[in-house]
């Protein structure tokens, strides 16, 4: 094998990708050539780092010295100082935001410093479309273990042990699912891999099908040989094309190497894997709707029970699980139930990926064990609220979640607490948000989500949904009337209770969410006419201030309604009758002098 | 274009379930699910066409419409709106005048199309152009690459005219 001596790991996850990554490997690779270094140094593009705030990053081995926001044209001032004259480049560091001082490795920057990988345990190690490289890092061990040295019983007992609990959503305990499926007597048996991430907010599946697949692949052949199956899927979004592509190079390989298909690793054991693509429905989520799905009918859910572990796929039992909980499983089985529940709070062991988005100084991927509070994961790891607003609530869970007020900020995640404060786990998406954003607004957004992706099975997610969005729409119009938030509550209650499936259960939560901590915000809309965050477009007016406009004429070219008169270098005016608030002209005048209010 | 349908029909053969994948199969070729295909597959394959309907029009990945040259998603998620997305399509909408309730070009060049998440939502707020995604997207950022596209174009229609 060839030896190098050092590898820069180049992180080629969507984030990065789309800020450059491509680019600075060209550069990098030709300014290497250029100084004789191609047969020393080795660049490895590796799935997502995590750190997407800051991509592209790259991580340079054996030193672990961590290079973010990366840019063409320092790219050969970084192969001189790093890899000719031996000295880390303090400009592409991550620079400790208060002291300003560069932060050389990985390890020691905020953002990593308090994460506990698990789940991403390969993240930004190993080039996602080599099985040697996954089998370096004891790839494919739990396997052996679990077809070599293990009953199904006794893998199922060690899942049930270390408490695991679907990473999907619902937090439903993973051992029991697959111990109610190996009891049950069939011919056939289902393993099925839900990696249909429908929460908008929420990439962590993505990012594991793409940075390191071949753990999917081990928990789905460990489940299978647990509960007695022959034949899985793995059902991935359309939206994710990357994750597809990896995931198939990684089934082939198996099969080649003997790990998928007859006779897995000599043990007379088989079992046979596809992937089947989604076609873009949020409610394929819901397990027994993904089934529908696969099998090639409208992906409407049924009632249960019949659960699918009883009657699944094709009538058959079937194990669905999550992508993030089937990352879990190679762990356990090598390390133990103790081990794995060593992490975690009385309910809820492990650990669990949050994806970390919105108004947060560092967005990205992290995993840390259940029981961290809000308030380390927002502003030890995330860094705090970006450009210094002030923090006014986090969204968790999705369209089936609720946002949590500032209050809150100290109470330990896990599935009971998020439950209890009137929103859910959901697959861990958390996006923050300041004081520029609108609750209503908000609510608003998701309804307008659950309702377009309700089925339209059963009456009351599909009607109510369309009735709570009307009565938002109604408010931040500015036509809400007194009466309209009992209204929305009562009608979410109903909602929640007589829905069929997960979809409509869940829908009202971000209504009753935010109603329950920011009723004022409600109460302002509908009593004063007023958004006080300033987002609601029919509660603003748009008008130029006199001592900033300079006359450019900017707003007065890019207005769409004509609604801007002025003569150049002189004040300009909106006609209020005629703007229709687009904000545009907000948008494009460089000294200020639009304002909204 | 019958000798198309039976080469996607081909990988299907006597497959239950594989209504979807076809239909994926027909929009990868011709980038919309046209009548005809419909007429064809529902008779060879004895499936009412209104089997067909039902599920393209279900799944958001379906269109029954010819869609633009380019192809714009802008990504409506969570960490997108928050971070104002909307405002981004507003202006793009007004940008390509894109008549209301339409989402693509009166010549067909653009379509815009909203998506749920793309699950870049680090990099928000994101927009995908012709399959390539743009974070940390902003109005100017996004106008200046409408207009490279559009300019483009118009080279494009240059050398046809030369040739």
């Amino acid at each position: 094998m060839e030896r190098f001596r050092a590898n820069v790991l180049m992180c080629s996850g969507t984030g990065c990708v789309a800020s450059g990554t491509m680019k600075i490997k060209t550069a990098l690779s030709e300014e290497l050539k250029k100084r004789g270094l191609e047969k020393e140094i080795k660049i490895v593009l590796t799935g997502c780092n995590g750190y997407c705030a800051q991509g592209p990053v790259m991580v340079v081995y054996p030193d672990g010295i961590f290079y973010q926001s990366l840019i063409v044209e320092e790219v050969p001032k970084l192969v001189e100082e790093h890899f000719l004259k031996g000295r880390p480049y303090q400009k592409l560091m991550f620079e400790e935001p208060r002291k300003k001082i560069p932060i050389p490795t990985m390890s020691e920057i905020p953002f990593f410093k308090y994460q506990v990988l698990r789940v991403l345990r390969n993240r930004g190690l190993l080039d996602p479309e080599s099985l040697d490289e996954y089998i370096a890092r004891d790839g494919y061990m739990a396997t052996a273990k679990a077809l070599t040295q293990m009953t199904p019983e006794e893998i199922v007992k060690v899942v049930k042990d270390s408490g695991l609990r679907g990473r999907g959503g619902a937090g439903f305990p993973t051992g029991l699912k697959w111990e109610l499926a190996l009891k049950t007597k069939s011919d056939v048996k289902y393993v099925v891999c839900n990696g249909d991430e429908g929460d908008p907010g929420a990439f962590m599946d993505r990012s594991v099908m793409e940075a390191d697949p071949h753990a999917v692949i081990e928990g789905m052949i460990i489940c299978a040989k647990a509960i007695g199956s022959h034949q899985g899927y793995i059902y991935v979004r359309a939206e994710y094309p990357l994750a597809v592509k990896r995931l198939q190079i990684a089934i082939d390989q198996c099969y080649e190497a003997g790990l998928l298909g007859k006779n897995i690793l000599g043990t007379g054991f088989n079992f046979d894997l596809k992937i089947y693509q989604g076609a873009g429905a949020f409610v394929c989520g819901e397990e027994t709707a993904l089934m529908r799905s696969i099998e090639g009918k409208r992906g409407m859910p049924r009632p249960r029970p019949p659960f699918p572990v009883y009657e699944g796929l094709w009538g058959k039992p079937t194990v669905l699980n999550n992508v993030e909980t089937f990352g879990n499983i190679p762990p356990i089985i090598l390390n133990g139930a103790d081990w794995f529940s060593s992490l975690g709070t009385d309910r809820s062991k492990g650990t669990k990926v949050f994806a970390l988005t919105g108004k947060v100084k560092n967005t990205g991927l992290i995993e840390v064990p259940l029981g961290t509070s809000l308030r380390e994961i927002i502003y030890d790891i995330g860094g705090g609220i970006e450009g210094g607003e002030a923090f006014k609530a986090v969204q968790t869970g999705g369209p089936s979640g609720g946002c949590i007020p500032a209050e809150l900020l100290d109470m330990e995640v896990d599935y009971e607490s998020l439950a209890l404060a009137g929103s859910i786990m959901g697959s861990g998406g958390m996006v923050v948000m300041d004081e520029d954003n609108c609750m209503v607004d908000i609510a608003k957004f998701f309804l307008s989500f659950t309702q377009a992706e309700s089925c339209g099975k059963c009456t009351p997610c599909r009607v109510g949904t369309k009735r709570l969005l009307e009565i938002l729409e109604r408010i931040t119009s500015g036509k809400g009337k007194k009466g309209d938030i009992e209204l929305l509550e009562e009608l979410s209650q109903d909602i929640k209770a007589t829905s069929l499936c997960g979809l409509g259960m869940t829908a009202p939560n971000p209504v009753l969410s935010t109603i329950r901590y920011f009723r004022h915000e409600y109460e302002a809309h509908i009593k004063d006419k007023k958004c006080p965050a300033a987002i609601c477009k029919e509660l603003l007016t748009y008008s130029i201030l006199e001592e900033f406009c300079n006359g450019c004429g900017a707003c007065k070219r890019v207005c769409p309604a004509e609604a801007i008169t002025g003569q150049r270098k002189k004040l300009h005016k909106i006609d209020s009758k005629l703007c229709i608030k687009c904000g545009t002209c907000f948008d494009v005048c460089k000294f200020k002098a639009v304002m909204k209010s | 274009m019958k000798e198309i349908f039976e080469s996607i029909l081909a990988a299907y053969k006597n497959k239950e379930g594989s209504i979807i994948s076809l239909l994926q199969d027909v929009q990868e070729t011709f980038g919309f699910i046209p009548e005809e295909a419909v007429d064809w597959f529902s008779k060879k394959l004895d499936i009412p066409a209104s089997r067909f309907y039902g599920i393209a029009t279900f799944y958001a990945q379906f269109h029954l419409k010819p869609r633009g040259k380019n192809i714009i998603t802008a990504c409506c998620g969570t960490a997108c709106h928050v971070k104002g997305s909307e405002r981004l399509i507003n202006r793009l909408l007004i940008e390509l005048e894109i008549p209301p309730d339409e989402n693509t070009t009166n010549d067909r060049r653009f379509t815009v199309e909203k998506v749920a998440c793309v699950g870049t939502c680090g990099m928000a707020p994101v927009v995908i152009i012709n399959k390539k995604v743009y974070g940390k997207m902003t109005a100017d950022k996004l106008v200046k690459e409408v207009k490279t596209l559009e300019s483009k174009k118009k080279t494009d229609n240059n050398d046809h005219n030369e040739g």
